[in-house]
């Protein structure tokens, strides 16, 4: 007997727990100031998801799922993405979509049940929110596809949760991607997490990462807790492939501090002791404790963030608040380029511009 | 004037296509260097290139999936489904995303793919093979649903799914790719799609079909006319959306109807054109609606497939019986 190959997982973090370098710390944050950017972000994404939970809470939303520990993901990946790259997210992963320039009162609709919380005029080639679990990634097969046919120098890149390893749709995306070398990465948001099924019961492989070993292409893990690991490792991973070089499986560990979505009690599945224990690790705190440890950040600078954030959050409550709710007739409107004949009248009677009892009386002309 | 069969009719639209918009592109299983298993994209990988006719892995829902991410990054994706029967595995994209994708994003994005796949029983295929699942398909708002009977019509309907700004389920009729040829101008005339044809114009009756299906009205409406009834022969064609006048129309003139799908009888496409009929054209109807069906059973192997499809004496009763009312 012959091993015929063999493979490693690599993992990376900068920053430990505590914010406290572990090795080197990669170009970008030799100047710690560089990092402030990133901060600012998490901290906006954690006020947002702070006023959304409350205006759920209130009756003045429908569920929503909280972003709550994963900001450095989001932050990590939006500070490397570019202008023409595509994002596909799922439906957690509002805080790239801001770094995106996309309005946080776009979020708000979404979650209030309005579809033009999916238009981002910001950011026109992005996917919306995709709630069935790992579909998007087929999309971003698709997306990177026609990337390389054209040969542009952008990249794809897809988010998914844990639970979506465990899904048909992964391992399609992934193995096409691998044959293909198509420019796109693959971001796995280990939270530990798909609703109540812990990761130890989602799969009896060691990491994640190592799925995208069998598919032939690169994977890594990186702590999702330590923005400047993100940014490096998914940076890198995009680079890579909007050169030509390949995709990327990058799995990003870190913990749903909150429930699944605001319809979920997480108490009923997981310890507090547990997730005590998790926020020793959440990534806002870690980062902050480096920047002030390393001379980047005030105590004034926090202060006026803090408020800052929380009046953004605010406003983006009321943008949300103050738009009307849409009508009927938008149920129509973009079913079709252009709707055809046989459904107008459907349009109609749902805007009441005709008693649905009646439409049928008679055939009507073309 | 070429003389073409069903196939190279579908073979020489998605030429066309392809030479005529360089965002069209071909993906599917075996599609490239083996030009498909009927041969419909036979020559396609010669002509255009291994980066627009594109042999993918095997995985359907991969397949539709990876058409909705080309579509809405600008190209224009037609996929292969290699048969029906596995055209299930698609569904999830096809009614979660592609249908919904430009009224979720409001116009922001859209999906103009089709998803071609050969259906229907009659060709003595293994299990699995000779599903016929317009039904399924025609269920899902926001997609178009087309059902061709003829080379010509393929081609026409073909052309214009390609080019139309929506995704598109493009449904054909296996038993028919080889069944005949005939003229088709190759002229790169799209036809409409929401435009039912009448192939066979006639007063005592109308009888409804779409697909392989339609072969059948045509042959039961010769042997009714040596009886002396006179059949009037409508191909639905446009499944969705549905070309309800020119049934109603026709039923007007007639007062019966036999509407003929070789897919399962509940909730087949039959008992949405008997609805139609039934809520808009009862005042015309001199007898009750008839449908000839597949039944209320899984599609069968070969050696029992010929008695489960509608067939001529089958059609013939049912019209005949729909004759009796006075």
């Amino acid at each position: 007997m012959s091993v015929v190959a063999r493979f490693e997982v690599r993992y990376t973090q900068y920053l430990d727990s505590q914010g406290r370098a572990v090795q080197p710390l990669p170009e970008f944050a030799r100047e710690p100031r560089n990092l402030v950017p990133a901060y600012r972000a998490m901290v906006l994404t954690r006020a947002l998801d702070a006023k959304a939970i409350a205006l759920q809470r209130t009756g003045r939303m429908g569920t929503y799922a909280s972003t709550l520990g994963k900001e450095a993901i989001d932050a990590g990946c939006g500070a490397v993405l570019e202008k023409d790259d595509v994002v596909l997210p799922s439906y957690r992963e509002s805080g790239i979509l801001f770094l995106r320039g996309v309005s946080p009162h776009r979020v708000f609709l979404y979650w209030g049940g309005d579809e033009r919380g999916n238009v981002f005029p910001e950011s026109p080639r992005d996917f919306p929110f995709c709630v069935p679990i790992a579909t998007q990634l087929a999309h971003a097969v698709g997306v990177a596809y026609a990337m390389k046919l054209r040969g542009e120098r952008r990249a794809a890149l897809a988010l998914a949760g844990d639970g979506a390893t465990s899904k048909g749709d992964f391992h399609e995306a992934l193995n096409a991607a691998g044959v293909w070398q198509l420019p796109m990465v693959v971001l796995i948001v280990n939270n530990q997490y798909a609703i109540s099924m812990p990761r130890r019961r989602q799969s009896a492989a060691e990491t994640l990462a190592q799925k995208g070993i069998a598919a032939g292409i690169a994977c890594e893990q990186v702590d999702g807790n330590d923005v400047i690991a993100v940014r490096e490792v998914v940076g890198r991973a995009l680079e890579r492939a909007r050169a030509g070089a390949g995709p990327a499986l990058i799995e990003a560990l870190t913990y749903r501090l909150s429930d699944h979505t605001t319809a979920d009690d997480a108490s009923r599945y997981r310890s507090a002791d547990e997730v005590a224990e998790a926020w020793k690790h959440e990534p806002i705190a870690r980062l902050r404790n480096w920047l002030v440890a390393n001379g980047a950040w005030s105590k004034e600078e926090e202060v006026a963030l803090q408020r800052e954030c929380t009046a953004r959050a605010e406003e983006a409550a009321q943008a949300y608040l103050d738009t009307p709710p849409p009508e009927p007739e938008q149920m129509f409107r973009h079913l079709y380029a252009r709707l055809p004949a046989a459904y107008r009248w459907q349009r109609d009677a749902a805007c009441g511009a005709i008693a649905e009892a009646n439409h049928d009386a008679e055939p009507q002309p073309r | 004037m070429p003389s073409l069969n069903l196939v190279e009719a579908v073979n020489r639209a998605l030429a066309r296509a392809m030479e005529d918009d360089p965002r069209v592109v071909v993906l599917g299983e075996d599609v490239g260097v083996n030009g498909g298993v009927f041969r419909a994209t036979v020559g396609l990988l010669e002509r255009f290139g291994p980066g627009r006719v594109v042999d993918t892995p095997l995985a359907e829902a991969l397949i539709a999936g990876m058409a909705i991410g080309m579509a809405a990054e600008g190209l224009r994706p037609v996929a292969e489904i290699q048969f029906a029967g596995f055209a299930y595995a698609t569904l999830d994209q096809i009614l979660n995303h592609a249908g919904r994708l430009r009224h979720r994003t409001q116009g922001r994005l859209a999906c103009p793919m089709v998803m071609r796949t050969p259906c229907g029983a009659g060709i003595r295929a293994p299990e699995h093979h000779s599903e016929s699942p317009e039904a399924i398909f025609a269920h899902v708002p926001g997609i178009r649903v087309v059902y061709p009977s003829s080379p010509a019509r393929a081609y026409g309907l073909l052309l214009a799914a390609i080019a139309d700004p929506d995704p598109v389920v493009f449904l054909e009729p296996s038993r028919l790719y080889r069944l005949w040829r005939e003229e088709v101008a190759d002229d790169g005339e799209p036809l409409a799609l929401d435009r039912a044809f009448v192939l066979r114009e006639g007063e005592d009756l109308t009888l409804v079909s779409w697909g392989a299906m339609v072969r059948e009205a045509l042959a039961a409406a010769d042997a009714l006319a040596e009886e002396g009834i006179a059949a009037e022969v409508v191909d639905v064609a446009t499944l969705k959306p549905l070309d309800e006048d020119t049934i109603l129309e026709s039923v007007a003139k007639s007062g019966r109807c036999v509407i003929v799908t070789e897919a399962p009888r509940t909730c087949s496409f039959a008992s949405e054109v008997a609805a139609v009929i039934a809520e808009r054209g009862l005042t015309s109807l001199l007898a009750p609606i008839e449908r000839v069906t597949g039944w209320d059973t899984v599609t069968p192997m070969a050696r029992l497939e010929s008695r489960y499809m509608p067939d001529v004496p089958r059609i013939l009763a049912a019209a005949r019986k729909a004759m009796r009312y006075r």
